[in-house]
C-alpha cells in the first residue's frame, strides 16, 4: 500500500479528521489530548479550536449571557459538591468594586482522586481559557491556580501555558481589545488536605494557616482579601469553553442522564486496568468497574467502592447498575463527589482500609474544631485496636456514636463529616467484619495490651 | 422587643447578639471555650452547641452552635434538647482526651473554666483509653508560666494576643491534634498585655508566675475591690492575700474603665507591697518606737513649728486631705514637680472650661479617628493604648455592617477587613508601639509636635492661631489629619503630661474645641503621671518650688512629707539643701527612699493594699479602693495616722473624724471640685440582705482556724472593718453585691473569672447596678473657653547642647511597680537615646557614655541610637535616672 496515492491520502486523512473531530465532541475535555500526555502548546491547542470560546464571548456576550448559557448547561461542580456553577457566579455582585477574583482549585488531594491531574498536565491551555471565560463572566480581574504542591509536572505546564497566553494576548491588560482586563498566577501549595477547601484555601493563598472559615459570609461576598470571590474546581472550568462554543443543549446530550455534560471517570484498587476515561455523565458502576477497568484482578471478589473518593459512602454489589450521577449516586446514600471510585477486594481488610483512610483524615484535620481534631485521632486508635485484634466490646458503638458526632453541621467544616462517610458506611455493609476482629482477639490467650 | 423561645418558654430579648450571648444573658448556665464578649464568636471549640428549630412544628430541629448563631424574632430553640446535651458533653470528652487531669498541682484549680464547663456538661466518666499526646513547655518570661500539656485549642490566647493587643511573638503552630500554642522559641512574651492570658486561658496553660512563686488556691484568698496605683487611668482591680502577703492582682471587670483586661504593669506591679523596702515599723531618727512614742515625739515637734506639707499624686484623696487639713490650706504643696503641677492644673482647666468631654476607654474604642500628640501610650497609660488598638477597627467595622457581617462574628469581621485600620495619627518625640497601626507618625521635639497640633487646629477652624512656616511635608500632614478628623463621627483627641509640655497639651485641647466649633463631638484625653494626680490638682495647692522655698527664706522649718520621694519631683541638690534646712522631716510612707533615709520620723503608711481610699482617674472619675487586708496596726493609712496627728496636735475638726466615711464627707463638703465625692463609696454601715456585710473571702476559704495555729492555738479574732461594709472573712452575704464592692466574682458552677457575665446587665455591658465610680470633670453646658494661642517657636538645635526628654517605660518608669521582683527583670538599663545625626556628630558609638549637665544635674549615660530620634534631642528614661525637670537644655561635657 503506497501513502502517495493521492485519493487515498485525502481518504485517509478525512478519516482521521472526522474520528478525531467525533472524538473531541464525544469527549470534549480530553478528546484532544495527545497520546503522550505532552502538554499541548497555544498553537496546537488553537489547532483543536482552542480559545474560540473566548474570542465569542469577547466579541459579543455579556457577562450575564455567559453566566445564564452556564446555568442553563446545568454544570454542576466537579471538585465533589455538586452545585450549580452558574448559580454559584450569580452570587458576586457584579457591580462590586474591583478586585475580584477567580480562582481555580487545583490542590487535588482526595484519596483516589487523579482527574484533574490529567487536565493539568496535558491540556494546560483548555483550563486557562475556561479560567478567563469565567474570569468574564464574574468580572474578576485577578486569577489564581492554586495548584497542588506534589503536581510538579502541571506547575511547569501551566506555567509555560500562563506565559503563551500572556504573550498571545488572552491574559493582561486588554484581551484582545475588548477592555477586559485579566491577571493570572500560578500559587502552589505546600500540600494540605484542607487546602482543598474553598475557605481554607482562601486563607492558605493570603498566607493565614490553613483553617475553613464560617460561611456565611460567603467567597462570592466576602473572600480572597476580603473581595468577592469565586472558587471552582479543574474540570469544572475546563468545561466552560465547549459550553460556550457549542451550547447548552449540546452539553446535557453529552450526558446519559439530567446531569450533563461528560465526567472524568477514575479506578483504583486490585483491578484489572486501574485508569481514568472521560464518558458520559451517567455511566453505571458496573461499565466503569467491568469495560473500562477490566474487572477485577483474578482470584479477587469485589465488595465495595468509594465512588468518588475517600469522603463518600461504599457502594456495593447491590449498587453495580447505579448510573454514576450525582442524584442516582446520592439516591443510594452515598456521593458522586470527584467520580473516581476506590474499589474494596475480598481479600483486603475491611478494617485496616477505614484505618488508613481515617489515618489520613486525621493528619489532614487542620486542628481547629475539637470534633475533627480530637474524634479523628480517637477513632483512629479505635481503628487500629480492632485491625491489631485489640478492640473491646463497646468500640463499635463507640465508632458508631462518633460517625454521627462528626457529621454535618457538628464539626466547622466537611472534613470530618467526609471522614465519617467510608467509617458510617463500613459499619453498615461490613459490620461483620469489625464483630469478628473484636470477637477474635479474645482467643489470643495471654496478649492483652493497649496500644496507641 | 423580639421573643425568643428557649425550650418552649418565651423570653424577651434585645437584638444584636449572638445566641449564646442572649441565653447567659438570660441566666442559662451553656457551656463555652472559644468565644469571648469581649473578641467575639470563631465557632472552633463546638462546645455551646444548641438545638434550633425552625418553626412550632419543627420536632427534629438541628444542631448549631450558638455562638455563631444570629439572632432572628420567635426563633426557637433548645438548651435541654438531649443530642445537644449529649454532643455539648461528648466535646469536653474529646478536649480531655489529652488533658492532664492535674488539677491538684495545677495552678488554675478551683478557679477554672475547664472544671467548671466538665461539670456543667456533667462528662464524669473517661472512656478513652489511650496515651496522650505531650509538649513541651517553654519559658515565658517573668510573668507568665507556660503549661502546654493542658491546652484545649480554644485559640483564645492567639486571638487575645494576636488579634485584639497586636503582639507578634505568640502563635498557633503546626496542625491536626499537635497544635501548640507558644512563641517560635523560649523568651520573655513582649507584649505589655500579657498577663491577660492567664484570665483568658480557660485552663492552667498560662498562669500568672508571680502567684506560683508564692501560690494560693484563689479561693483561699482574701480578697477585695481596689484600683491600680500605676498609672492615671485608674483600671480596677482585685488584690488577693494570704498570711499577710498580696498574692495576686486580677482585673476588675468595669464596662466604662478597663473592661475585662489590665496590663502588665497593673497586674505584676504589686509585689512592692511585699517588698523587703517596706517600712513596717516607726522610726525615730533610725531607730524603732511604738506607736505612742512616735505620735507623742511629733506632737512635740509641731508644737510651735512652721509646719508645711507636702502632698502626693499616688496618695489617695483622703490622706491629701487629711494632711492638707493637718498643716492649712496655706502651707499644703503638691509634691510634684513644678511643671507637671501645672500640667495637672492646665487638664483640669481644659477639661472643666473647655467644650470637650473626656471620653472613658470604653468610648475611646469606639473612636473612628484618633490623634496622639506627645503620647507614647504603650508606656504611659498602657489600655488606652490598648483601646486605641481597638479604635482603629471602627471605620472598617462600617464595611462588616454593610456586609451584613454581625459585629460579635470575629472570624468573618477579620476576613473582610483584612489590614484595614480607621484613621490614626501619632505625633511623639520618638517611636511608639502604637506605630504599627497609625496612618502616619510624625517623630519631633515636643514643641514641634505643638505647632502640628496648632496647625491642625487652625485648619479645623481658622479662628485658631496657625503655626506658620510649616514645611510642605507637615502642611501636607497637618491637613490629612484635619480631614481625617473632620470626616469622622466619634474622633478622640489624646495627649498627656508625659511630654511635659504645655503646648502640646493645649494644641490637643485647640483641635478638640475646633472640631466642636465645627459640631462634631470630639473626644479629648489628657493622661497623667500618676494615679491621683488629677485628684491631688482639684484640692488646690502650692507648687513644690514654692515648699522648698518656704523652709529656704525661713518661713517654715518643718515639714510633713507623704507618701512621695521628693528626689523623683526635684532636683537632687535642692532637695538635699531643703531637706538639710528643715527643722524636723517626717515622712509618711510605706516604702523607703532617697527621702525617708533623710529624716528625723519616718511613719509606716499603708500600701494601696492595707489601705481604703478615693482616687481620680485621668477622666475625672473618683474610684473607691478597699483595704484588702490589715497587716499590723502600726502600718495604717497615712490619712489615719494624720488624723491621730491632728487630735494629738488639738485639731478640732480633724479629732471629729473617726473613719474614712467621715473624712471623705469632709472632703466634699471642703473641696468644690469634689463635690459629690462622698457618694462614690458605700456607707460602712451599708449591709446586704439580713443585715450581713459583704464577705472579702469567698466561702470555699479554708484553714481559717488552723492557719496561724502555730503561734496560737486560739484563732485569732478577725479584724472588723469600721471603713466599709466589707468582711474580712468567708461570712457574710452571698448575694450579689453592690458594683462598687465586688471582692471577687463567683457564681453557682462558675468558679472562673467566667463569671464574670453573672455580674452584668448584660454580657459584655456594664455591670449590674452601673459602673462605679463618680465623673467629677463634665464639660460645661455653655463654654466660654477661648482657644489657647502662644504657638511655640519651632524647635532649633543649639551648638554643645542637646535637649533633654523623657522617654517613658511601662516597667521601671512608675515608681512603685518598679520594685516588684518580676518587674525589676523587665525595666531598662539607663541610658541616653540620640539621633544617628547626633552620634555621628558626637563621634560616639551605640553603648558608649555620653556625658551631659542638666541645671547642673551631671549625667553619664550609655548611648542608645535611634533612626527616629529628632536630631538636637536626646532622650532619658523617665524615673531611672537622676531627676531634672525636663525638657531641658543638656550641655554636652567631654
Amino acid at each position: 500500500m503506497s501513502l502517495s496515492k493521492p485519493g487515498f491520502e485525502t481518504h485517509l486523512r478525512q478519516a482521521w479528521a472526522d474520528n478525531n473531530r467525533k472524538r473531541i465532541m464525544e469527549k470534549p475535555l480530553t478528546g484532544h489530548i495527545r497520546e503522550d500526555k505532552r502538554p499541548l502548546t497555544l498553537k496546537e491547542y488553537e489547532k483543536v479550536g482552542g480559545y474560540q470560546s473566548l474570542k465569542k464571548i469577547l466579541k459579543g456576550m455579556t457577562p450575564q449571557a455567559v453566566q445564564t448559557l452556564v446555568r442553563e448547561s446545568n454544570l454542576k461542580g466537579r471538585g465533589g459538591a455538586g452545585f450549580s456553577t452558574g448559580m454559584k457566579w450569580s452570587f458576586v455582585p457584579l457591580d462590586a468594586p474591583k478586585p475580584k477574583y477567580l480562582i481555580v482549585n487545583a490542590d487535588e488531594m482526595e484519596p483516589g482522586t487523579f482527574k484533574d491531574r490529567l487536565l493539568l498536565e496535558s491540556t494546560p491551555h483548555q483550563l486557562i481559557e475556561g479560567m478567563i471565560v469565567s474570569a468574564f463572566a464574574i468580572q474578576a480581574d485577578q486569577s489564581f491556580v492554586f495548584l497542588r504542591w506534589a503536581y510538579k509536572t502541571a506547575a511547569g505546564a501551566i506555567t509555560k501555558a500562563i506565559q503563551e497566553a500572556y504573550e498571545a494576548g488572552y491574559l493582561g491588560k486588554n484581551i484582545l481589545g475588548s477592555g477586559f482586563d485579566l491577571e493570572m498566577h500560578l500559587h502552589t501549595g505546600v500540600g494540605r488536605y484542607m487546602c482543598g477547601e474553598e475557605t481554607a484555601l482562601l486563607n492558605s493563598l493570603e498566607g493565614k494557616r490553613a483553617i475553613p472559615r464560617a460561611k456565611p459570609p460567603f467567597p462570592q461576598i466576602s473572600g480572597l482579601f476580603g473581595r468577592p470571590t469565586i472558587v471552582n474546581n479543574v474540570e469544572t472550568l475546563c468545561c466552560i469553553p465547549h459550553i460556550i462554543n457549542n451550547g447548552a443543549d449540546w452539553f446535557q446530550k453529552l450526558s446519559l442522564t439530567n446531569d450533563a455534560g461528560t465526567k472524568l471517570y477514575g479506578v483504583s484498587g486490585k483491578v484489572k486496568k486501574p485508569g481514568l476515561w472521560e464518558l458520559p455523565m451517567g455511566t453505571t458502576m458496573r461499565e466503569l468497574l467491568e469495560v473500562h477497568a477490566g474487572g477485577m484482578q483474578d482470584g479477587l471478589k469485589f465488595r465495595g467502592a468509594l465512588p468518588g473518593g475517600a469522603s463518600t459512602d461504599f457502594m456495593v454489589e447491590e449498587h453495580l447498575d447505579v448510573k454514576m450521577d450525582y442524584p442516582s449516586v446520592a439516591a443510594v446514600g452515598s456521593r458522586l463527589g470527584t467520580g473516581t471510585m476506590i474499589v474494596l477486594d475480598d481479600k483486603t481488610s475491611v478494617v485496616g482500609f477505614v484505618k488508613n483512610l481515617i489515618h489520613f483524615f486525621a493528619q489532614e484535620s487542620c486542628g481547629f474544631c475539637t470534633p475533627c481534631r480530637e474524634g479523628l485521632p480517637w477513632i483512629e486508635k479505635v481503628l487500629h485496636a480492632i485491625d491489631q485484634k485489640v478492640g473491646k466490646k463497646g468500640d463499635i458503638q463507640m465508632l458508631e456514636n462518633h460517625t454521627k458526632l462528626l457529621g454535618p453541621g457538628m464539626t466547622f467544616c466537611a472534613l470530618a463529616p467526609g471522614a465519617m462517610e467510608p467509617l458510617q458506611s463500613a459499619l453498615k455493609y461490613f459490620r461483620k467484619d469489625f464483630e469478628k476482629y473484636i470477637k477474635e482477639q479474645k482467643e489470643i490467650k495471654g496478649v492483652r495490651t493497649i496500644t496507641a | 422587643m423580639p421573643t425568643l423561645y428557649i425550650d418552649n418558654k418565651p423570653y424577651d430579648i434585645s437584638s444584636g447578639k449572638n445566641l449564646l450571648e442572649t441565653c447567659l444573658t438570660l441566666g442559662f448556665d451553656l457551656p463555652y471555650f472559644c468565644w469571648h464578649p469581649a473578641l467575639g464568636s470563631v465557632g472552633a471549640c463546638r462546645q455551646c452547641a444548641v438545638k434550633i428549630y425552625k418553626d412550632e412544628s419543627d420536632t427534629k430541629g438541628r444542631i448549631v452552635m450558638s455562638c455563631m448563631e444570629p439572632l432572628t424574632n420567635n426563633q426557637r430553640i433548645s438548651i435541654n434538647d438531649i443530642e445537644s446535651k449529649e454532643f455539648r458533653e461528648m466535646v469536653i470528652a474529646w478536649l480531655m482526651t489529652n488533658h492532664p487531669h492535674d488539677c491538684a498541682v495545677c495552678d488554675e484549680g478551683g478557679s477554672c473554666h475547664l472544671q467548671d464547663m466538665t461539670v456543667m456538661t456533667g462528662h464524669n466518666y473517661r472512656d478513652y483509653r489511650f496515651t496522650k499526646r505531650t509538649h513541651k513547655n517553654q519559658y515565658l518570661g517573668p510573668f507568665i508560666n507556660h503549661e502546654m500539656n493542658r491546652c484545649i485549642q480554644c485559640y483564645r490566647c492567639v486571638r487575645f494576643y494576636k488579634d485584639y493587643a497586636g503582639g507578634n511573638d505568640l502563635d498557633v503552630f503546626a496542625s491536626r491534634s499537635n497544635v501548640y500554642f507558644g512563641r517560635a522559641e523560649d523568651g520573655v512574651l513582649e507584649s505589655e498585655f500579657s498577663g491577660n492570658l492567664s484570665e483568658v486561658c480557660p485552663t492552667g496553660v498560662f498562669t500568672d508566675k508571680t502567684l506560683k512563686e508564692h501560690y494560693t488556691r484563689k479561693w483561699d484568698l482574701t480578697m477585695a475591690p481596689s484600683v491600680c496605683q500605676h498609672c492615671s487611668l485608674g483600671c480596677n482591680i482585685i488584690g488577693g492575700e494570704r498570711y499577710g502577703e498580696l498574692r495576686m492582682i486580677a482585673n476588675r471587670y468595669h464596662g466604662e474603665v478597663n473592661g475585662y483586661f489590665i496590663c502588665d504593669r497593673g497586674r505584676f506591679g504589686y509585689e512592692f507591697v511585699n517588698a523587703e523596702t517596706r517600712i513596717k515599723q516607726p522610726l525615730l531618727n533610725g531607730q524603732v518606737v511604738d506607736r505612742t512614742k512616735v505620735l507623742t515625739e511629733i506632737s512635740k515637734s509641731l508644737k510651735r513649728a512652721k509646719v508645711i506639707g507636702i502632698g502626693s499624686p499616688r496618695a489617695s484623696l483622703q490622706s491629701n486631705f487629711a494632711l492638707k487639713a493637718l498643716v492649712g490650706e496655706e502651707h499644703f504643696y503638691h509634691g510634684v514637680s513644678d511643671n507637671e503641677h501645672d500640667l495637672a492644673e492646665l487638664a483640669i482647666k481644659i477639661l472643666k472650661d473647655g467644650p470637650a468631654r473626656t471620653p472613658s476607654m470604653k468610648e475611646v474604642e469606639k473612636a473612628d479617628a484618633v490623634f496622639i500628640l506627645g503620647e507614647d501610650l504603650t508606656n504611659t497609660a498602657p489600655m488606652l493604648a490598648l483601646a486605641v488598638r481597638q479604635a482603629v477597627k471602627q471605620q472598617p467595622m462600617e464595611e462588616v455592617a454593610k456586609a451584613n457581617i454581625p459585629q460579635w462574628h470575629d472570624a468573618a469581621s477579620r476576613e473582610l477587613m483584612q489590614e484595614n485600620k480607621g484613621p490614626l495619627f501619632i505625633a511623639t518625640i520618638c517611636t511608639t508601639k502604637l506605630d504599627d497601626v497609625a496612618e502616619k507618625t510624625y517623630h519631633a521635639a515636643p514643641d514641634d509636635i505643638a505647632r502640628l497640633g496648632f496647625a491642625v487646629a487652625h485648619l479645623i477652624d481658622p479662628a485658631v492661631s496657625d503655626a506658620g512656616n510649616l514645611s510642605n511635608e507637615l502642611n501636607e500632614l497637618a491637613k490629612q489629619i484635619a480631614d481625617k478628623l473632620l470626616n469622622a463621627k466619634n474622633p478622640v483627641i489624646i495627649s498627656g503630661a508625659s511630654c511635659e509640655s504645655r503646648s502640646v497639651m493645649k494644641a490637643a485641647a485647640n483641635i478638640a474645641w475646633a472640631l466642636h466649633q465645627k459640631n462634631k463631638k470630639a473626644g479629648l484625653v489628657l493622661t497623667m503621671p500618676e494615679c491621683n494626680s488629677i485628684g491631688l490638682a482639684m484640692m488646690g495647692g502650692a507648687r513644690l518650688n514654692a515648699a522648698f522655698n518656704a523652709v529656704l527664706n525661713g518661713h517654715a522649718d518643718t515639714v510633713i512629707v507623704m507618701e512621695n520621694d521628693l528626689y523623683r519631683h526635684g532636683t537632687a541638690v535642692l532637695v538635699d539643701e531643703f531637706l538639710k534646712r528643715c527643722k524636723t522631716v517626717i515622712v509618711l510612707d510605706h516604702s523607703t527612699h532617697a527621702t525617708t533615709k533623710k529624716s528625723h520620723f519616718v511613719i509606716p503608711a499603708g500600701t494601696f493594699a492595707e489601705s481604703d481610699g478615693i482616687i481620680v482617674n485621668n477622666e475625672g472619675r473618683a474610684q473607691r479602693y478597699f483595704q484588702i487586708y490589715e497587716s499590723t496596726d502600726v502600718i495604717q493609712e497615712s490619712w489615719r495616722w494624720l488624723l491621730s496627728m491632728g487630735t494629738n496636735s488639738g485639731n478640732a475638726r480633724m479629732s471629729h473624724w473617726k473613719n474614712f466615711e467621715d473624712i471623705t464627707k469632709a472632703i466634699a463638703i471642703d473641696e468644690t471640685l469634689l463635690n459629690g465625692v462622698d457618694t462614690v463609696s458605700l456607707s460602712p454601715e451599708f449591709r446586704m440582705a439580713g443585715g450581713q456585710r459583704i464577705p472579702r473571702a469567698p466561702h470555699r476559704y479554708s484553714g481559717r482556724t488552723a492557719m496561724l495555729a502555730n503561734i496560737n492555738v486560739s484563732e485569732p479574732k478577725p479584724p472588723e472593718d469600721s471603713d466599709s461594709p466589707l468582711s474580712y472573712t468567708m461570712e457574710g452575704s452571698r448575694e450579689l453585691p453592690p458594683s462598687s464592692a465586688i471582692p471577687f466574682f463567683w457564681s453557682p458552677g462558675w468558679n472562673s473569672v467566667q463569671s464574670v457575665n453573672k455580674y452584668q446587665e448584660e454580657v459584655g455591658a456594664g455591670l449590674r447596678g452601673g459602673d462605679p465610680g463618680l465623673r467629677l470633670l463634665e464639660p460645661p453646658a455653655t463654654t466660654t473657653a477661648e482657644y489657647f494661642s502662644g504657638v511655640p517657636e519651632a524647635f532649633k538645635q543649639s551648638a554643645g547642647h542637646l535637649l533633654i526628654v523623657a522617654l517613658h517605660h511601662i516597667f521601671g518608669s512608675d515608681q512603685l511597680s518598679a520594685q516588684s521582683k518580676s518587674v525589676v527583670q523587665r525595666v531598662p538599663k539607663p541610658y541616653v537615646m540620640i539621633s544617628i545625626s547626633d552620634a555621628k556628630n558626637l563621634n560616639v558609638q551605640e553603648g558608649g557614655l555620653l556625658n551631659f549637665e542638666v541645671e547642673k544635674q551631671a549625667y553619664s549615660l550609655p548611648v542608645q541610637i535611634s533612626a527616629e530620634m529628632p536630631i538636637g534631642v536626646a532622650g532619658i528614661p523617665y524615673g531611672l535616672t537622676s531627676r531634672s525637670e525636663l525638657p531641658a537644655w543638656g550641655v554636652l561635657k567631654k
